[in-house]
């Protein structure tokens, strides 16, 4: 496997306008134009959704409809209640840039901008600190008590205060990863596939035909991929919503 | 010579992380076909849950790729 063919090389990100600003590489690289194309299809797709605005839904009418229910009622109303209302703009947001950075990856040759620890946890910190400013802003110093599971015995406090402070702590990172690790994997695990196919192609006689083998295995790992990336995004914007839930109604009454 | 090696073993062994993922992914659908058989018409509406306890259990072995990519490339 040649150099330029390593798995990794997908990730690679290259400056296609080299920017700077006091110091700060804020160069215009296939990582802004993959996250820009993102927000373009994102908008385009709801803006043609509602476009028409039929009482009888088009075909784009009703996917827009179909993620906008899933997310507001099935998400946001099913975790947050009324509370969710004031949040699912920046949910469904969050939702929606997700799933299109992670589909416009799927595309042979695209870049997965989502693929990167650093673009998720630009946007799990994001979310971090929301629910920091909620919580603070609804309860004051009661949020606190957050750490403090109710129910538990006195004595058992110094350990469990300890444990639920660092388990708090971690969640942006947990929640960023979560998201980089999956598409970092689905997409290193089809590009080690796509080179079993042409490596078995190339050896000649019975291994050129068997190399429908990997070339079967490769659909069908790409299948899991296009789940894979609706999962992740859903799951993104359902932690958020468990996360801001939290915030909102503590842990006693929810 | 031996840091590099020390490297692809304990990137190797990162993978283990993958026996747990793979036992809570299969515990996952398992007990879920298990609940659906005996009660087939509350199967339906704990699909989110499914899949939603497959993608957290599914992150957790991942979290061990990333310290394999963490020990390859980072450092």
């Amino acid at each position: 496997m040649a150099a330029g063919h390593s798995p990794m090389a997908q990730f690679e990100i290259h400056k296609w306008v080299p920017i700077e600003i006091g110091g700060y590489d804020v160069s215009f690289s296939n990582a802004s134009f993959w996250m820009l194309l993102a927000v373009v299809c994102g908008s385009a797709l709801l803006t043609l959704g509602v476009k028409r605005d039929g009482i009888i839904p088009g075909r784009i009418q009703s996917i827009v409809e179909l993620m906008y229910d899933f997310i507001e009622r099935q998400t946001v109303g099913n975790v947050m209640g009324d509370a969710g209302k004031k949040f699912f703009p920046f949910i469904f947001t969050l939702f929606i840039f997700i799933f299109f950075t992670n589909f416009l990856g799927l595309i042979p040759y695209s870049f997965t901008v989502t693929s990167h620890i650093i673009v998720t946890f630009a946007m799990a910190l994001s979310v971090f600190a929301l629910v920091l400013i909620v919580g603070f802003w609804t309860h004051g110093l009661h949020f606190f008590s957050l750490f403090v599971p109710s129910g538990a015995p006195a004595w058992i406090m110094p350990v469990i205060i300890p444990i639920e402070i660092i388990s708090f702590l971690s969640r942006p990172i947990s929640l960023s990863v979560r998201l980089a690790a999956n598409m970092l994997a689905g997409h290193t695990m089809l590009k080690v596939f796509a080179g079993f196919i042409v490596t078995m192609l190339g050896a000649g006689g019975i291994l050129s035909v068997l190399s429908i083998a990997p070339l079967i295995a490769g659909v069908l790992v790409t299948a899991l991929e296009v789940l894979v990336a609706a999962i992740q995004a859903w799951v993104f914007a359902l932690l958020t919503c468990i996360y801001l839930n939290e915030a909102v109604h503590l842990h006693d009454h929810h | 010579m031996e840091v590099a090696a020390a490297k692809l073993i304990g990137a190797g062994l990162a993978a283990m992380a993958l026996i747990g993922a793979g036992i809570g992914v299969g515990n996952v659908f398992g007990s879920y076909l298990a609940g659906a058989l005996r009660n087939p018409s509350a199967a339906a509406g704990q699909q989110t849950n499914l899949l939603l306890g497959f993608a957290l259990c599914e992150a957790t072995g991942l979290f061990g790729l990333v310290v394999a990519f963490i020990l390859m490339f980072g450092f």
